[in-house]
C-alpha cells in the first residue's frame, strides 16, 4: 500500500499535498496524526523517523495557524521520503506521541517541547532537554526575543491574534 | 538538573534488573576525560553493573537554531562550522547543500569535485579522531598519536584551502570562498600517499589487539531493527547491518562519478562500529584519490549573472555590470531571490545523516533552520546500549557512538 492510499483512508480530502523540488509534504489534521503515522509505518513501509521538528508561523506571510509540527519519514527499503506536517493553535498545543511507534521519537519530542512548548500526550518522560528545568519560556518561539537586555519577563508575549 | 526521587525509573525492563536498596547513583561527567566534551550521565549502579543511565545534556546549548533566524545564508556558515567541530567543512557542505537545493542552484563541476574532496577529508578527520580516542580511552595510547599526526595534515590542507585550520567557513552559496591551486592539489596528493601507511599502522595497533577486542566486542549491541527504530544513521546504523549511505542512495555533489563501497557490518557492537569506521576511511581515501586527479577545469563558482555569488573583484572595480551584481547581492534590501517554501535536504556527514529543515519567508534569512543532528539521535540510544553492562564499558560504547557535544546541544 502506498502513502497516498493511507492518507486517503485516514484523512479523506483533509490532507493537503505540496511538492517542492524532491520534497513531498502532506499537511494533515492533528487528530488523525497518530493513526496516519502508524499506518505509514506499518502499511506503507516508512520504517524510519528521520526527524521531528516544529515551526512557529507567528509572523510568517499568509499563515493562518501558529505552529507546525513536522515529521520527516523515510522508507529504508525504497528510499522514499515523506514529510508529514500538522498545524496547531493556542491554547491547544498538544499532539499524541510517536514514541510507541519509534523509540527515536523520544528525544526529538522532548526537544520540540523544550523549544516550542508543544506537549505530546503519552510521552513517557516529557521533560526539558536542552534548557534547564527551571527555565520558564520556549526559546524558539518567534515572540521570544533574539537580542536585548534583561531576562524574558522584560519582553512582551505575543499571540497569533495580536500579531 | 535537580532530580526528584519520584522521577527515577524504578525498574529497567531491558536489563531485567529489579530495584534493590543497595543501588547507588554515580555522576559521570559533565567534566570527564572519556566524555571528551561536556555531557553528563546519571548512572544507577548495582556494584559495577550499570542498571540505568539517564543522559543529561544541554551544557553546550548556545541557540544555534535561533541564531540562524538572524543571520543570512552565507553568514550562518560560521555557526554550522561550530556544530560538529570534528568535521566542520562537512557541516558547511550540508548547510549550503540545503540552501542551494532551496534556491535551485546547480554547482559547477569543479566546485562539486572540490567539495567532495573536502567532505571526504573531513570524514577521515572525524573517523581518525574517533578511532584514536576510542583507543585512548581503552588504554591504547599509541594509535591516538598516529591518528593525530594525520589529522594535523588535514588541518594544513583545510588551512591552505580556506585560510583557517579549524573552522574554515569555506563554502558559499553557489561556490566556495577561494579557488584551489596546484600547490593544494599536490598537498592532498602527498597526504594520500602517507595516509595508507598510517591507516595500516593504526589497524595493526588496534584491530587484533587482545585488550581492545575484549573491551569492545559484544559490548553495546544494537540490532538492525533497533537501529532503524531509533533513527540511527551513518556508521552506527551501518555497523548494525542497515545498508544505507546517502552518497549511494541519494547521490549529491560528485559521488556518482566515483567507485566506492558502502562499508557495513552485522554485529552492531562497539567493535564493528570501529571496523566500519576503519573501512570507511579506506573508501574515503579511494574517493579522494580518484577525485584529486580529475578535478575539472573551469570556474569554481556559478555564474555571477545568476546573482547568487559575488563577482570577481576586478569585474566589480572595472565594469558597471560587475558593480551592479555586487551590490545586488550585498545591499540590505537586495540579495537572493528566495521562494516562500520549506525544504529538507540531507548529506552523509561522517557521523550520519546531517540534514537541515529550512523554512524561508522570502528574505535572505532562514525563517526556521532546523538541524537534524546525528549525535543527538545517537546519544538517545545510549541508555539502551549500556543497560546491563559494566561501568568500564561506558567509555567503549560512548566512544563508538562518537558523540560531539557541540552538535548534541547546538
Amino acid at each position: 500500500m502506498n502513502w497516498q492510499s493511507v492518507l486517503r483512508d485516514c484523512c479523506g480530502s483533509a490532507a493537503a499535498e505540496h511538492r517542492f523540488r524532491d520534497n513531498i509534504c502532506v499537511t494533515i489534521p492533528a487528530e488523525s496524526l497518530h493513526q496516519v503515522l502508524s499506518r505509514l509505518k506499518n502499511d506503507a513501509g516508512f520504517d524510519m523517523l528521520v526527524d521531528i521538528t516544529a515551526v512557529d508561523y507567528l509572523d510568517y506571510p499568509d499563515a493562518a495557524d501558529r505552529f507546525g509540527v513536522v515529521y520527516c519519514l523515510l522508507a529504508t527499503g525504497s528510499g522514499e521520503r515523506l514529510i508529514v506536517r500538522v498545524l496547531l493553535n493556542e491554547p491547544d498545543l498538544q499532539l499524541s506521541t510517536a514514541v510507541d511507534l519509534w523509540r527515536g521519537a523520544d528525544w526529538l519530542e522532548r526537544e520540540v517541547f523544550d523549544m516550542f512548548g508543544i506537549r505530546f500526550a503519552g510521552h513517557p518522560d516529557l521533560r526539558r532537554i536542552l534548557m534547564p528545568d527551571e527555565f520558564t519560556s520556549y526559546p524558539l518561539r518567534k515572540d521570544y526575543p533574539l537580542k536585548g537586555r534583561g531576562e524574558r519577563h522584560n519582553f512582551a508575549v505575543i499571540t497569533r491574534a495580536e500579531s | 538538573m535537580p532530580f526528584e526521587i519520584s522521577e527515577w525509573p524504578t525498574t529497567d525492563a531491558e536489563s531485567g534488573a529489579v530495584e534493590h536498596e543497595y543501588l547507588w547513583t554515580l555522576n559521570f561527567g559533565p567534566q570527564h576525560p572519556a566524555t571528551h566534551t561536556t555531557l553528563r550521565l546519571i548512572l544507577t549502579l548495582d556494584g559495577e553493573k550499570v542498571i540505568n543511565a539517564v543522559p543529561d545534556i544541554g551544557y553546550l546549548h548556545s541557540g544555534f537554531e535561533k541564531l540562524a533566524e538572524d543571520l543570512d545564508f552565507n553568514q550562518y556558515v560560521t555557526i554550522v562550522d561550530r556544530m560538529n567541530y570534528l568535521s566542520p567543512l562537512a557541516n558547511e557542505i550540508a548547510w549550503h547543500h540545503t540552501v542551494e537545493k532551496l534556491l535551485g542552484i546547480e554547482l559547477t563541476p569543479r566546485c562539486r569535485y572540490v567539495r567532495t574532496i573536502l567532505a571526504e577529508l573531513m570524514r577521515l578527520h572525524d573517523h581518525l579522531l574517533n578511532v584514536g580516542t576510542t583507543g585512548l580511552d581503552l588504554g591504547a595510547f599509541t594509535a591516538f598519536l598516529y591518528a593525530f599526526a594525520q589529522r594535523e595534515k588535514i588541518y594544513d590542507i583545510a588551512e591552505a584551502a580556506s585560510g583557517q585550520r579549524f573552522h574554515g567557513s569555506y563554502t558559499r552559496v553557489g561556490g566556495v570562498l577561494f579557488d584551489i591551486n596546484t600547490a593544494w592539489v599536490n598537498q592532498v596528493r602527498a597526504f594520500c600517499k602517507g595516509f595508507r601507511q598510517a591507516h595500516t599502522d593504526i589497524d595493526k595497533l588496534l584491530t587484533r589487539n587482545r585488550i581492545f577486542i575484549d573491551r569492545t566486542r559484544g559490548v553495546g549491541v544494537l540490532t538492525r531493527d533497533d537501529a532503524i527504530n531509533f533513527s540511527c544513521t551513518g556508521p552506527v546504523a551501518r555497523a548494525s547491518g542497515v545498508v544505507r549511505d546517502l552518497r549511494k542512495n541519494e547521490p549529491y555533489l560528485a559521488y556518482n562519478d566515483f567507485d566506492f563501497q558502502v562499508v557495513c557490518a552485522k554485529e552492531g557492537d562497539s567493535f564493528s562500529r570501529y571496523q566500519v569506521r576503519m573501512g570507511e576511511m579506506l573508501e574515503s581515501l579511494g574517493i579522494i584519490e580518484q577525485a584529486i586527479e580529475n578535478v575539472p577545469a573551469g570556474p569554481i563558482n556559478v555564474d555571477p549573472e545568476g546573482k547568487a555569488v559575488l563577482p570577481a573583484k576586478p569585474d566589480v572595480f572595472r565594469s558597471i555590470e560587475g558593480l551592479i551584481n555586487h551590490f545586488e547581492l550585498i545591499m540590505p534590501n537586495r540579495g537572493f531571490e528566495v521562494p516562500l517554501e520549506s525544504i529538507y535536504a540531507a548529506t552523509e556527514s561522517p557521523n550520519g545523516e546531517l540534514g537541515f529543515y529550512l523554512v524561508t519567508n522570502g528574505t535572505n534569512r532562514a525563517y526556521r533552520a532546523r538541524t537534524r543532528p546525528p549525535s543527538y539521535i545517537h546519544f538517545a540510544v545510549f541508555p539502551h546500549l549500556i543497560a546491563g553492562h559494566m561501568l568500564s564499558d561506558i567509555v567503549a560504547v560512548l566512544g563508538s557512538l562518537n558523540i560531539i557535544a557541540a552538535e548534541l546541544d547546538r
